[in-house]
């Protein structure tokens, strides 16, 4: 695994940390505003974006060389969207009443 | 490692399926029985995971570049971090436990369904609702419980000074899996905590 002996890659882990709190406070804050639909959209939104800071600069999935590890995240992600997927497109095309 | 973690995204990733199916069929019952959770603290807890995310990356930062004592300091502040996510969860669960929102013989639930105060929330789907908070909280929980584990061990190790700028491996694999614990974290919050909060 790459060296992160510089200075440069702690301000990094401050300032996706700092984005991580705001993000919370605004997911906090929207779920509080009537959006109609968009409610659940925009958390699950503000959710997949700090998911991804923390994959990309916590977990070193960004800078790594190791395209082992990019391949094994890309087929976990395309997995679960399969099982998602297919999961709901069963129950959204049921007649339930 | 990272091949773990894979597993581990199918293993949450049928609960989450399982959530979103009951979410969408008893949509109102889901949401009566989500407002009853509290925000302040679901939201201490995510801010609390977040902090520890950071320690965690510093602790692994420390470790490769040899620096002993801030390694144990992170590590440390780690284990504190997630003791306190646990103890804010127990107060939780205490919570569910006195308003008999746990499933099972004893649960009472008499909520207004969000939008309609004029219908009363089904207590059986609201059960489902609370079945899930419980198992995903709860498997969540458990993987912060073994994650503490792995902590103690790797402030054991850090503290011999076996950790050093060429053999860092378990601190930084320790680090991996604390940071999916805490991703399942940051989905499950507003999932169960703030839909439907909007009045």
């Amino acid at each position: 695994m790459s060296a992160h002996s510089t200075s440069s890659s702690l301000k990094t882990y401050v300032a996706i940390w700092i984005t991580l709190l705001v993000g919370t406070a605004l997911t906090v804050y929207a779920s509080g505003l009537d959006l109609g639909r968009f409610n659940a959209g925009v958390a699950l939104v503000i959710a997949t974006i700090k998911a991804t800071l923390v994959a990309l600069f916590f977990m070193h999935i960004k800078g790594t060389s190791e395209k082992l590890t990019k391949l094994v995240v890309i087929s976990a992600l395309f997995f679960l969207l399969i099982l998602l997927g297919l999961a709901m497109s069963d129950y959204a095309t049921r007649a339930w009443t | 490692m990272w091949a773990f973690l894979a597993t581990e995204v199918m293993f949450f990733g049928g609960l989450f399926c399982a959530y979103l199916i009951y979410r969408l069929m008893y949509f109102g019952d889901f949401g009566a029985a989500s407002k009853t959770l509290d925000v302040k603290l679901g939201a201490t807890n995510t801010a609390v995971l977040i902090c520890s995310s950071l320690t965690v990356v510093l602790a692994v930062w420390a470790a490769q570049t040899g620096r002993r004592m801030m390694l144990v300091g992170n590590l440390a502040l780690t284990l504190i971090l997630g003791l306190a996510f646990l103890g804010i969860k127990g107060i939780e669960y205490k919570e569910k436990f006195e308003r008999h929102h746990v499933p099972g013989a004893s649960f009472q639930f008499q909520e207004k369904i969000p939008g309609h105060p004029d219908q009363n929330a089904n207590p059986q789907h609201a059960q489902i609702f609370f079945a899930l908070y419980f198992v995903m909280t709860g498997l969540h929980a458990l993987h912060m419980i073994v994650g503490i584990g792995i902590f103690v061990w790797l402030l054991l190790m850090a503290w011999k000074g076996r950790f050093t700028p060429e053999y860092n491996t378990p601190v930084e694999m320790g680090g991996l899996y604390w940071h999916f614990v805490d991703i399942i974290w940051i989905y499950l919050f507003p999932l169960l905590y703030l839909i439907d909060r909007h009045p």
